[in-house]
């Protein structure tokens, strides 16, 4: 009797456990009763988050559409005026004007980026794997746009510029970089482009590293040489890549702000480098007119949305050629 | 038939592969391939250093000698007079423009601005990630891809109403009406942080379930130790953009007592004579906000260059 007590107990012990691990197990199964707690937690975990996305991004938005068929001027509550707002729009030559000067500059910046890019990637997978290489091209990217345009101002200033002084040293003839209308823009672009290239090209220079060495190999089986394989290989592998940074670099052109706010005083010389994004904030901020700023928002939604549908289909970004 | 191949390639390619790499030296094409790249890294880095170089000069001195590539009659002179520690006759002896920028004050205003919002941002997209991937409710993919479409919206539709709503709820010239609408919500952090813990196993943090541990003890104890990793990378890169952020606070705040360095350097650099700025004063106000981009970038360099190229390929 006294020999065999204590082995049922274990067995019950044993079972118990095994019984309670069960129950434990059943827990993670969402049909079972106690996961009810689950859902109450999961609702106070996300309740930040969701009264964030609720009332910062959702109800702005909403508000945004309404803002843009009203004239509002902040003091008084937003009158309902229909397409008033819309039709002033494509009517005033200075919005016209700041979408042209936007798209010169969207365009330089962006194809010089990706240009640049493509190649320091290429150059980078090529010759060397050093990260310390790669982080020195990204510095850029960590600085603010206030700070990048700060010091282009001062290096490109017209006078005393170190660009100009090397400009000038063979021979040439200084640039008012950022104080003429003709050179406002490119000039912009060029700040923009030295700030963005690097991390463009570490994005890309990631996507050569997934493709497989053995892609490669079988190319130059087949006689291909490094032109050949780059143009046939590397660019059709990593269209999926391109066409993110190709968004990517489209969307935050056009919604350049800071560099033309610090470089050229608020989109000067003359309204020359009033790009979009700063003919609203001045119509907002300047003029109070936040009807019509909102107005000219949602008309750069529209474009954004518009160009980012067509980059994708025309990049068919989703897939890549190698399936 | 397909091994042998194989074994043939690969023994055709070796050799290949081998005098190639011994050529290498000698090709053109790398030479110019190096020449491009020292050009890129050049153009690069230039800039930094002609920051560092104008900001250690007099800005009389530097004006009358513009292309030294030294600094032109060394002094501390423009970091004293950005720091607030030079006299308006210092520093107006050496070009600076004689009125003060509370460039110390902004930077305090940076760095309470810039942590504060990354700290929310980070633990609120954090603990919505563990509902999203740990816990069973009703509506949780519904709710998630409501989530992920803002990352359609641009800012530019939301930034004025969020200014008006911010002015509604007398927020503006306070961090609160700064902080609050990044802080909260960040669908680009709520979805990276999801997609790591629904690749973590799961083995340990059940475990602990079992043995009776709470949801919330697992999640603090062991969800978020286990996820240290994307913290700290999603902090470093939220840090960096809330740092160099310019726009919002541009928005929100009209009083310096709130303002970040961003603001600051604009302002500074816009009330700037047209004739005669003080270049060497901008340069070392451009250094002070950089320097703790640089410093971050010293320490956690390669967990940046790797997070980036991450970022393409998701």
């Amino acid at each position: 009797m006294t020999f065999s007590n204590p082995a049922p107990a274990a067995v019950d012990t044993a079972a118990a456990r095994r019984r309670r691990r069960a129950d434990g197990r059943r827990t993670l199964n969402s049909n079972a009763p106690s996961h009810r707690g689950d859902a109450r937690l999961a609702w106070i975990l996300i309740a930040p988050a969701g009264i964030g996305f609720l009332v910062f991004a959702v109800y702005p938005t909403i508000r945004g559409v309404y803002f843009s068929f009203t004239d509002y001027h902040l003091l008084s509550a937003p009158q309902w005026i229909g397409f008033a707002n819309f039709i002033e729009m494509f009517q005033d030559q200075t919005f016209w004007a700041s979408v042209l000067v936007t798209v010169y500059f969207v365009v330089i910046a962006v194809s010089l980026t990706l240009i640049i890019s493509i190649l320091t990637a290429a150059v980078l997978h090529r010759v060397t794997k050093s990260t310390a290489v790669r982080g020195l091209i990204i510095l850029p990217f960590l600085i603010s746009g206030v700070v990048a345009a700060t010091v282009w101002s001062w290096m490109l200033d017209a006078q005393l510029g170190i660009v100009n002084e090397a400009i000038r040293a063979l021979g040439g003839q200084g640039i008012q970089f950022l104080t003429s209308r003709q050179w406002a823009i490119p000039s912009l672009a060029f700040i923009q482009v030295w700030k963005n290239m690097g991390y463009t090209s570490i994005i890309i220079f990631a996507g050569m590293q997934t493709i497989p060495a053995s892609i490669y190999e079988a190319g130059r089986i087949d006689g291909a040489n490094e032109r050949q394989m780059f143009f046939r290989l590397t660019l059709p592998l990593l269209r999926p890549i391109l066409a993110l940074v190709l968004v990517l670099n489209v969307i935050g052109a056009f919604q350049v702000f800071d560099i033309v706010s610090v470089a050229t005083k608020n989109g000067g010389p003359a309204n020359a480098s009033n790009v979009l994004q700063m003919y609203i904030y001045q119509k907002g901020f300047g003029q109070f007119d936040f009807g019509y700023a909102s107005t000219m928002s949602l008309a750069l939604f529209v474009i954004l949305i518009i160009i980012t549908f067509l980059q994708m289909r025309l990049l068919r970004a989703n897939e890549s050629d190698n399936a | 038939m397909t091994t042998a191949t194989a074994t043939a390639t690969g023994k055709l390619v070796l050799p290949a592969a081998t005098t190639r790499k011994r050529r290498r030296p000698a090709s053109p094409g790398r030479v110019i391939a190096w020449v491009y790249l020292t050009a890129i890294i050049l153009i690069t880095l230039f800039p930094f250093y002609w920051m560092l170089r104008s900001a250690f000069s007099n800005n009389y001195a530097m004006i009358a000698d513009p292309t030294s590539p030294w600094p032109v009659g060394f002094t501390l002179g423009p970091f004293e007079r950005v720091l607030g520690l030079a006299t308006t006759q210092q520093s107006l002896a050496e070009g600076g423009s004689g009125a003060s920028v509370p460039i110390l004050h902004y930077l305090g205003n940076s760095v309470v601005y810039a942590s504060l919002s990354t700290a929310c941002m980070v633990f609120f997209s954090l603990i919505a990630a563990y509902a999203f991937s740990r816990l069973q409710w009703r509506g949780r993919e519904f709710v998630f891809s409501l989530f992920l479409a803002a990352l359609m919206v641009p800012a530019i539709l939301t930034l004025l109403p969020n200014f008006v709503l911010v002015k509604e709820l007398g927020l503006l010239n306070t961090f609160a009406g700064m902080i609050l609408p990044t802080g909260l919500f960040s669908a680009f952090n709520i979805f990276f942080l999801r997609q790591f813990m629904l690749g973590l196993s799961t083995e340990i943090e059940e475990a602990a379930l079992l043995d009776g541990a709470g949801r919330l003890r697992v999640l603090f104890g062991l969800t978020i130790p286990m996820a240290s990793g994307p913290i700290i990378t999603l902090s470093i890169l939220g840090f960096i953009g809330q740092w160099n952020d310019y726009f919002w606070p541009l928005l929100v705040t009209s009083d310096a007592s709130v303002q970040p360095l961003t603001l600051g350097l604009a302002v500074f650099k816009q009330s700037s004579p047209q004739s005669q700025p003080d270049w060497a004063g901008l340069m070392a106000a451009t250094i002070v906000a950089a320097l703790p981009m640089l410093i971050l970038f010293m320490v956690f360099g390669k967990r940046i260059v790797n997070s980036i190229g991450f970022s393409g390929l998701k």
